[in-house]
């Protein structure tokens, strides 16, 4: 399982009710399901992803993040996942407020821009980073919004919503292998794992 | 998946004991059922599926009769290791009420006058069909079933059966279409019963004795068979290829293939269906709103819904568009009810749900597969 994904199971209770947004081929629900009873249900856009889950016998609906979340009554879910797609999102405020109440907890994770890699490209040769994590140049990059640990931070207090953990990680480039990172985590981690709840 | 066929079959009949109470009012003596099983039924009785046959199906889903060279409608999805295994699931079929295909309808003896009903034959709604089916249920010993799954108007019955008999449905596949016959597909198929009763050997439904109202029933199947294609699988199948000829014919002749295709579709139709049932059938979809009985709020109607469900719609089925499978989901997670749902890319139109298609298959077997561990076969 992807190292981010392994570490956002880690948080998530047993028999918890979750939903993840992106499901993509269901690895962190089949995961949850087998091995921590959890009740699941993923969202994706991909007609693909959508049938490789209910081929797996996992619950999933095909759709636009975004017009989905609206449909489900308050607190339906114990956890919601965002996971490496918060950067794709054209309003993210109005999603994680929606998310924060179908949802008791939130869990988000993104690239972090503020990796030593991006800071050099960026600095010494003057351009738009390109790495493992945001592989993609200015003008194909699905990638909208560039977001840094401390952003997302602000974000928080901002938006009026309380980080209840979060995590550093740095994974190599398959995103299987990775660990949690501790020392400034601000230049050395790939990507930031978020845990949040209301005020 | 492999393409092993159930083999032979046979056609059973079930005759109900009490009358049916219908939709309209009236009462229904003498109901008889026609139905196929295949499969096993285990002892606990909790690996029955039931499928819910379209407009002119019958109850012959899979396997052979004696003697026919052509299988059953789905044999494609039904059989031993196929998506609905008949090796795990003993599955069934009945013949919806209304239709001619061995089940009580129009074109039956009624007992009262020892001829055919014609329009003294009451008009049945879809709730009405899934009553009878629901006896026939009773009758099997079967207290819950595992999976109804159907499309089109099998896909209305499956709905019904849901909300219907709400702790007899496990699951529930309703596939390619909707929870309320829009305008234009009223529109079709009045037009489609309008040929129908045009056809002078029409006579009010009166016909039986005498020469059928083929053509106005041939039309009829045309129309019909207009919806089931899309605009992209006319275009790829025909386009405006000329059909065994190099130029117009300057008459009324089928010149295009497209036209000789609906002729051809129109007339293999009139040797195997009842135009009376044709129009019931079709009033009976027409009348299909699952919500408007039972509440006036759209939404709530499957807060009574205790079936996990999938739900499948198909990108080019412009009869019943994917805004109409979206929208029953949009209720079902409203109502916190375990939903699945998937838009198939495919350009054959509304017959889409009936054509070869992988990944159709692999997504119920998977499905079916996890309902038969939660529902501890």
């Amino acid at each position: 399982m992807r190292f981010d994904l392994e570490v956002i199971a880690s948080w998530i209770t047993p028999g918890a009710k979750v939903l993840d947004l992106g499901c993509g081929n269901g690895e962190l629900l089949s995961f949850l399901r087998d091995q921590k009873g959890a009740l699941c249900t993923g969202i994706d856009f991909s007609e693909k992803n959508i049938q490789q889950c209910i081929a797996k016998g996992l619950t999933v609906i095909q759709g636009d993040i975004n017009e989905e979340v609206c449909d489900y009554a308050d607190d339906t879910f114990d956890y919601v996942v965002l996971s490496q797609t918060l950067q794709q999102v054209y309003e993210p405020e109005v999603l994680i407020k929606n998310l924060l109440r179908i949802g008791r907890k939130v869990v988000v994770s993104f690239p972090n821009f503020s990796h030593w890699r991006c800071r050099c490209q960026l600095f010494f040769m003057g351009q738009a980073p390109t790495t493992s994590q945001l592989p993609y140049y200015w003008y194909n990059s699905p990638n909208i919004r560039v977001i840094t640990l401390k952003d997302f931070r602000k974000f928080a207090l901002r938006a009026g919503f309380t980080i209840v953990s979060e995590a550093a990680i740095n994974t190599d480039s398959q995103e299987h292998q990775g660990r949690v990172v501790r020392f400034f985590p601000s230049i050395l981690a790939t990507y930031g794992i978020f845990l949040i709840g209301d005020m | 998946m492999n393409n092993q066929s159930i083999g032979l079959v046979e056609r059973k009949f079930f005759t109900l004991v009490e009358p049916i109470a219908l939709e309209s009012g009236e009462c229904l003596e003498n109901v008889i059922l026609a139905y196929e099983t295949y499969g096993e039924l285990n002892q606990a009785k909790s690996n029955a599926i039931l499928i819910c046959h379209a407009l002119s199906g019958d109850a012959h889903v899979a396997g052979f009769h004696l003697g026919a060279d052509k299988g059953g409608w789905w044999e494609i999805m039904v059989g031993p290791g196929k998506a609905i295994d008949t090796d795990r699931y003993f599955v069934i079929c009945s013949n919806i009420l209304g239709s001619c295909m061995g089940s009580t309808g129009p074109s039956s003896i009624n007992p009262k006058t020892g001829k055919a009903y014609g329009l003294a034959f009451p008009v049945v709604t879809i709730a009405d069909m899934v009553k009878a089916q629901k006896a026939l249920i009773d009758h099997l010993g079967i207290r819950k079933l595992m999976s109804v799954i159907g499309g089109s108007i099998g896909g209305m019955q499956t709905l019904e059966w849901s909300i219907s008999f709400p702790s007899m449905v496990f699951s529930a596949i309703p596939l390619a279409t909707t929870q309320r016959h829009s305008a234009l597909a009223i529109a079709f198929n009045e037009v489609a019963r309008q040929a129908i009763m045009a056809d002078p050997h029409w006579q009010h439904g009166d016909y039986y004795d005498g020469q059928k109202p083929d053509l106005g029933l041939a039309v009829a199947r045309m129309i019909g068979h207009i919806t089931y294609l899309s605009d992209t699988a006319m275009r790829n199948k025909f386009g405006r290829r000329l059909q065994d000829k190099n130029d117009f014919s300057f008459n009324f002749d089928a010149d295009f293939q497209v036209e000789s295709y609906l002729r051809h579709q129109g007339t293999k139709f009139v040797n195997r269906f009842d135009a009376n049932s044709f129009l019931y059938i079709t009033k009976a979809a027409d009348y299909f709103d699952l919500t408007s009985k039972r509440t006036a709020d759209q939404q709530s109607v499957f807060s009574r819904a205790e079936a996990r469900y999938l739900v499948v719609s198909f990108t080019s089925d412009w009869l019943y568009p994917t805004r109409k499978s979206r929208a029953m989901v949009k209720a079902m997670k409203k109502h916190n009810v375990n939903v699945s749902f998937c838009e198939i890319e495919a350009e054959w139109g509304h017959d889409a749900f009936l054509l070869p298609n992988p990944r159709l298959a692999d997504m119920l077997s998977g499905f079916l597969d996890r309902m038969a561990k939660e529902y501890q076969i």
